[in-house]
């Protein structure tokens, strides 16, 4: 991974850029006034996760997914703000445009965070520290936002980096340094270990990724299975060789809402996925996309997840069809009134509307669900969104919008 | 139950009901043909509860009696015999086989434990057995697959008086077929609809004799039931019950231009430069002042493209179709030319035959066209 002999850091080529405290410095460029506060963005509901909270509440040990009960209890003069998801759409896609402008290949993780390889834009724009330097710079002045950058040879290690260089923060772990960066860290900080692995590795004695490099492969694989203990294995050692890809091909784009309360109604979860395909629709049409494959995802009160998916013979961008696929998938389930936490409805394999043929339907009238739908999204552009809706979501039992948490992302 | 029969006879009398056994019997003796002697008659039958068959064939019968043994593995069986007579009797809880020096014993199952096939339902007419078979195979094509959409895998048939229209759809193509036949009562008039693929599979193998009858349930409520017979050879199966596409509204009054084709070219063209299409993809036709230009494939994938002469009418017209749907339809045409008439490229075309006359040119194959990408 060697680039022009001229660069410094050229053997560093990958930068992972992740805004700090995204949404919550969102709100706090909007309102100067909480400057300085610990500001905590998410459902203000007895429901509500926290999404996003400035550095300042995080003193306390306010983190994100956390329910906002607990972070109530741990800040009580917090200030709550509820998401405002356009204005960070908006912020998101000015960052990403920056980004481009480096180099084509960016790999966004979310809208708050993206892989960029520079490696061909060495010439043009510096080595890959001072890109860095420079896209942190330009953040701060465009956006009024901080961000943290992390530099290295493989993406695993430059998140790793951008994480340790938090708040407001730039790391460069050349690759003769990978090792002394990486084995202190503790295992948690190892992509693909969750609650679950850690404990299962700190009943192994593992507490450190040194100590998983110093494990025998062979035992990581009895005790975690050949994919995970593999590849955490490697992962110890710096070994990461996926390519930041800018691919397009596999974006999918979607939403998912947690209920205020744990719901067992059909018609509510019904409505709910009504909703949610609509959002999902809308969401294609904004990108100019179709997508064929349609995806539920369903939490039940224990957390345990399941996640359905269908492929549509003809791709669509039309939220009556994608709810008609998610209600297929959700009452192939079979669930006999379980209690349901969150339901979220993603569109997979996205590609643009203008390239893609439409089989014409005998008897489709000629205008139906999609003009509907777009008639829907050009009021929304001049009353609001939700000025025109299906009647099933008009008729809500508590006024107004659901207080839990939506999470609308793009990856 | 002890008989002689002809070897052939025999062997296709139990291939023809075993094609109603189903694939995973709900219980173990549907898995099984009966096999019934009275009077120097046999009838083998199969029934899965959806389609039932039974043939009929002379034997020579040295006692009656009626037995069930496994379908599958007699079908296997007689196929494979010796060319002999065959002697088959019951010996106990065994059947045994004998042809030529071959010798079979099969373990019978409890035939008391069958159920009962449906009464055959009264004869509503007749109808010449080749035009039958044809004109099923013709409109069987364009029904769908999906079992959640019960209405798309049937084939309608209307009966009015001494003409019968056949119609199936998947909502890309309708296929549309008349044909005259004779109705035992004057002035009959139904509409049903069949499994597509029963009916396909029956009309096809009823050819044997020069005539089908046509059995219905008439009632409107509960169990309706079409039976087919003809050679010796009977089946019913059971009507779906579901709403068809109200598809006469539907099928355009009038085009504004029109093609005619020759098939066998067109077709060969048309196969070629599908070979490039991805699936779904569709095949792109640009109609001019006397030639058809086909192409397929996109900017970064493989691309083909091939100028076929054609009888043009009309206004410059660039139409996709899904090859395969069109292709289905150039082979249902059953003509040397065919005429594909459009109006817009987002409105039906219409195949139909060029000179053919009498019932084989009421054939219409309508087909959905595929928005092309700007």
């Amino acid at each position: 991974m060697t680039g022009s002999a001229a660069a410094s850091c050229s053997d560093t080529s990958i930068l992972h850029v992740d805004m700090d405290a995204f949404f919550a410095s969102v709100e706090v460029r909007r309102r100067p006034e909480l400057a300085g506060l610990p500001v905590i963005v998410g459902g203000a509901g007895n429901r509500g996760v926290v999404t996003s909270a400035t550095y300042e509440a995080r003193r306390y040990g306010v983190r994100s997914a956390m329910p906002m009960s607990r972070a109530r209890r741990l800040c009580p003069k917090a200030v709550i703000v509820p998401g405002n998801m356009d204005a960070y759409v908006e912020v998101s896609r000015a960052i990403m445009a920056l980004f481009a402008m480096v180099t084509p290949l960016v790999e966004p993780l979310s809208l708050d965070e993206a892989f960029l390889d520079v490696r061909g834009a060495g010439r043009r724009l510096g080595d890959p520290v001072m890109i860095g330097h420079w896209l942190r710079a330009r953040v701060a002045d465009e956006q009024g936002i901080t961000c943290s950058v992390g530099v290295a040879a493989s993406k695993f290690v430059a998140k790793l980096a951008s994480t340790h260089a938090k708040p407001d923060g730039l790391l460069r772990v050349p690759p003769g340094e990978v090792m002394d960066f990486l084995h202190p860290l503790p295992v948690g900080a190892l992509w693909g270990v969750g609650a679950k692995t850690e404990e299962q590795l700190t009943r192994l004695g593992l507490r450190t990724v040194g100590d998983i490099a110093n494990t025998p492969r062979a035992t990581l694989i009895r005790a975690l299975g050949v994919a995970a203990g593999a590849h955490l294995y490697e992962l110890s050692w710096g070994r990461d060789p996926r390519h930041v890809v800018p691919d397009e091909a596999d974006r999918s784009t979607g939403a998912e809402e947690t209920f205020e309360s744990d719901v067992d109604d059909p018609v509510i979860i019904h409505r709910e996925l009504l909703r949610l395909s609509e959002r999902t629709a809308g969401n294609l049409r904004a990108g100019g996309h179709v997508a064929r494959t349609v995806s539920i995802k369903v939490r039940f009160a224990d957390f345990k997840t399941i996640t359905r998916s269908k492929t549509l013979r003809q791709a669509t961008d039309v939220g009556h069809e994608i709810y008609q696929l998610a209600c297929e998938l959700f009452d192939s389930l079979g669930l006999d009134r379980a209690r349901i936490r969150l339901v979220g409805v993603r569109a997979e394999g996205l590609r643009p509307a203008a390239d893609t043929p439409e089989q014409m339907l005998l008897g489709a009238p000629e205008r139906g669900w999609r003009e509907a739908e777009i008639a829907s999204d050009a009021a929304a552009v001049r009353f609001g969104r939700g000025a025109v809706r299906p009647a099933a979501l008009v008729r809500r039992q508590h006024p107004g919008p659901p207080k839990g948490t939506e999470q609308p992302r793009q990856t | 139950m002890k008989f002689r029969v002809e070897r052939d006879a025999l062997a296709n009398a139990v291939a023809w009901t075993a094609r109603s056994l189903p694939a995973r019997p709900p219980v173990p003796v549907l898995a099984g043909l009966v096999l019934s002697v009275e009077a120097d008659t046999l009838e083998v039958s199969g029934f899965d509860y959806e389609v039932s068959t039974q043939a009929e064939l002379p034997v020579h019968a040295a006692s009656s009696g009626r037995t069930l043994v496994s379908g599958r593995l007699l079908a296997d069986i007689t196929k494979s015999l010796p060319p002999h007579p065959v002697d088959v009797a019951v010996d106990g809880p065994r059947l045994s086989i004998n042809c030529g020096n071959a010798r079979f014993s099969l373990p019978t199952l409890p035939v008391e434990d069958y159920p009962a096939l449906p009464t055959m339902p009264s004869t509503a007419g007749t109808v010449a057995a080749s035009v039958f078979a044809e004109a099923v195979g013709q409109v069987a094509i364009a029904a769908g697959r999906d079992d959640t959409l019960p209405m798309l895998t049937g084939v309608r048939i209307e009966i009015e008086a001494d003409t019968i229209t056949l119609v199936a759809t998947d909502r890309f193509r309708l296929a549309l077929r008349e044909f005259t036949w004779k109705p035992s009562t004057p002035g009959a008039s139904a509409a049903i609809l069949v499994p597509a693929r029963t009916l396909a599979d029956a009309a096809k193998t009823l050819t044997g004799g020069s005539e089908v009858t046509v059995s219905l349930s008439s009632s409107g409520v509960g169990e309706g039931l079409l039976g087919l017979s003809g050679q010796g050879k009977q089946t019913t199966t059971r009507l779906l019950d579901a709403e068809f596409l109200k598809y006469r509204s539907i099928l355009p009054p009038e085009f504004s231009s029109h093609a005619e084709l020759d098939v066998a070219a067109f077709t060969e063209a048309a196969k070629r430069v599908a070979l490039v299409a991805e699936r779904w993809a569709p095949l792109r036709c640009e109609f001019s002042d006397g030639a058809v230009t086909l192409r397929a494939g996109g900017d970064e994938e493989s691309q083909a493209e091939e100028r076929c002469e054609v009888v043009f009418e009309g206004e410059t017209t660039t139409i996709g179709f899904n090859p395969a749907f069109l292709l289905d339809g150039l082979a249902a045409v059953h003509s040397e030319t065919a005429r594909l008439e459009m109006t817009t490229p987002l409105k039906p075309a219409v195949l139909s035959a060029v000179g053919g006359d009498g019932d084989a040119a009421t054939y219409r194959y309508l087909i959905m066209p595929v928005r092309l990408p700007s």
